[in-house]
């Protein structure tokens, strides 16, 4: 078990509040940080500590922040990616709800850290009913003197704007996210140069998730090594693993990185209820191919998913019952993947609405011999000719459910 | 017919430009609180945010026309969003979404014809272990039954 002190997600009711926030020793890392570190003290310890990044991709945050030009007069930005917006993944929702001020901890240390003074947070506008509490948060933040100006009494400067997205699936890509706080269509940019360099407003700028920057206050108050003995040397700390579909006990479960797949299925959260079985597992976000029963095994790190065929994405699983027909889920998935494509590249725009009018038919019980190996086909000529991951995201999960679960499809598709 | 928000919503207009280091970047909050106000965003609203935040009349009709949750036409008073991604597909979202259809009278985002109820399907609310999930006026309801959904209803038609 995590004790309370530690856990990102709280189980106490008050959690939220800054008293109890500051009872667990809330604010003292950031407050270390700024009055007795060098900012790039703070970047090597984060990058030592292997925190790598929540949203989905992994990709190691200390090393993301060492990008960005160090000093220099020129305005940096800080985003915080808090637009959860990948399907089976509500791990976000509920630190902003029950931690806002570990997050708002994290995000001080970071802007720190790299020299920023302005940050944003990009909310999901579906949850702009719940983002009460972390504007209550920022308030009494700002008004204890851990942000604003002249914080902890250092020359440390730091104002932060909640913004909020207005439905967009997309704007959970980083550069996407950019041009939707700068008042456009979430429409990504071409890389590079990547955000470190030219970001928000033409400005270096880092974009970090919610959960990373909340793992950041305990890698500073209690260390890299511990924070690694918690997860794995390359993959350091614990996941909140969120586990949806066919379980017993549906939630959010913080655990460490590696953790089997299996373990969270079956012993958290009390696998699938009497008289179902497990016919298929979304390991990490609706975008990350699926998995058979045969395959659960699999230690949940960003490494091991990957050597997998899957991906740990933003850990959220999603567990498939066998009395679903696959054909519902394949449904599912090319409906949303058409719906949220923004339309920029061709492979994409084209190739997710062809592939929905497809599975359309096939739904529709008007599946023609051939149909599979077309949507093999578009979904391989989408993959890596996309500005941005989602043209991947898009082909990888619905390549990976024809291919292993052909027969049954063929079964139930083609007349 | 012009438009002008209300003097409260044009303060709230005013601190939000001052937020951002660019005035063009408010235009996502600006449209929030504009159909906060009044429901939905008009033509005449556009042009209005346009000239308000110096950019042309184009940009702000890309970026209505982009994003799920700005309207361009008046909805009911109350919109009721449904999901319907793979948790709660699992859970059964196609049959609450079918019986609200039917006890509503309405089609795929359609509204009441008493104008009082739009209920539409939408992607991930991110409250799966919740599911079936749906959100009224952004409020979330979770693990929706025939029966919860038919309540909620009750109370939505009782409070008008």
């Amino acid at each position: 078990m995590i004790e309370d002190a530690v856990r990102l997600i709280p189980a106490d009711d008050s959690s939220w509040r800054l008293e109890a926030y500051l009872r667990r020793g809330g604010y003292e890392a950031a407050r270390k940080a700024v009055t007795s570190m060098v900012p790039q003290d703070v970047i090597a310890e984060v990058r030592r500590a292997g925190l790598r990044g929540r949203g989905g991709a992994g990709f190691p945050a200390g090393l993301k922040w060492s990008f960005v030009p160090q000093g220099g007069t020129a305005p940096k930005y800080l985003c915080v990616n808090a637009d959860e917006g990948e399907p089976g993944t509500f791990k976000d929702r509920a630190i902003l709800v029950r931690n806002p001020h570990q997050l708002l901890e994290g995000l001080i240390i970071a802007a720190f850290g790299v020299g920023i003074g302005q940050a944003f947070i990009y909310v999901r506008g579906e949850y702009a009913s719940i983002a009460g509490r972390l504007e209550e948060a920022l308030a009494e933040a700002c008004a204890k003197g851990f942000l604003g100006r002249g914080i902890f009494g250092s020359d440390f400067n730091l104002e932060v704007v909640v913004h909020f997205g207005a439905g967009a699936y997309i704007c959970g890509e980083e550069t996407a996210l950019l041009e939707s706080v700068e008042g456009r269509r979430g429409q990504p940019r071409l890389k590079p140069p990547f955000p470190a360099v030219v970001g928000l407003f033409r400005s270096p700028t880092v974009i970090n998730n919610v959960e990373t920057l909340s793992n950041i206050p305990s890698i500073i108050g209690r260390g890299a090594d511990w924070f690694i003995a918690r997860g794995l040397p390359k993959d350091g700390g614990t996941r909140i693993f969120g586990v949806s579909g066919a379980v017993r006990r549906p939630g959010l479960y913080e655990l460490p990185v590696g953790t089997p797949l299996r373990a969270i299925i079956e012993t958290h959260a009390g696998g699938p209820p009497d008289g179902l079985a497990i016919k298929a597992v979304v390991p990490g976000g609706l975008s990350a191919p699926v998995l058979r029963p045969d395959e659960l095994d699999v230690p949940m790190d960003f490494d091991s998913l990957a050597r997998a065929g899957s991906m740990l994405g933003s850990a959220g699983v999603i567990v498939i019952g066998d009395r679903t027909p696959i054909l519902d889920v394949l449904e599912v998935m090319a409906r949303f993947y058409a719906h949220e494509s923004c339309g920029q590249c061709t492979p994409c725009r084209l190739g997710t609405s062809w592939i929905h009018k497809i599975v359309s038919r096939m739904a529709a019980g008007k599946g023609q011999r051939g149909d599979l190996d077309l949507i093999l086909d578009l979904a391989s000529g989408m993959r890596g000719r996309t500005l941005c991951p989602m043209g991947d995201a898009a082909a990888m999960p619905i390549h990976a459910i024809i291919s292993k679960f052909r027969n049954e499809l063929e079964r139930t598709v083609v007349p | 017919m012009s438009y002008a928000p209300s003097a409260p919503i044009l303060k709230k207009i005013e601190e939000m430009i001052a937020s951002y280091p660019e005035r063009s970047a408010a235009l996502l909050p600006v449209l929030r609180a504009v159909q906060e106000e009044s429901g939905w965003i008009s033509p005449e609203a556009e042009a209005w945010v346009a000239a308000k935040l110096g950019i042309r009349p184009i940009q702000v009709r890309e970026v209505l026309s982009f994003y799920t949750m700005f309207r361009r036409e008046p909805a009911g008073k109350t919109t009721i969003q449904v999901c319907q991604n793979l948790s709660c597909t699992l859970a059964g979202a196609e049959d609450i979404i079918g019986f609200l259809r039917e006890k509503l009278q309405v089609g795929p985002d359609g509204t009441t014809s008493d104008g009082r109820i739009t209920l539409v399907t939408v992607e991930c609310l991110g409250n799966c272990d919740h599911a079936p999930c749906l959100q009224i006026d952004g409020i979330d309801h979770g693990r929706v039954t025939r029966e919860s959904a038919a309540a909620l209803i009750r109370e939505l038609e009782a409070h008008d």
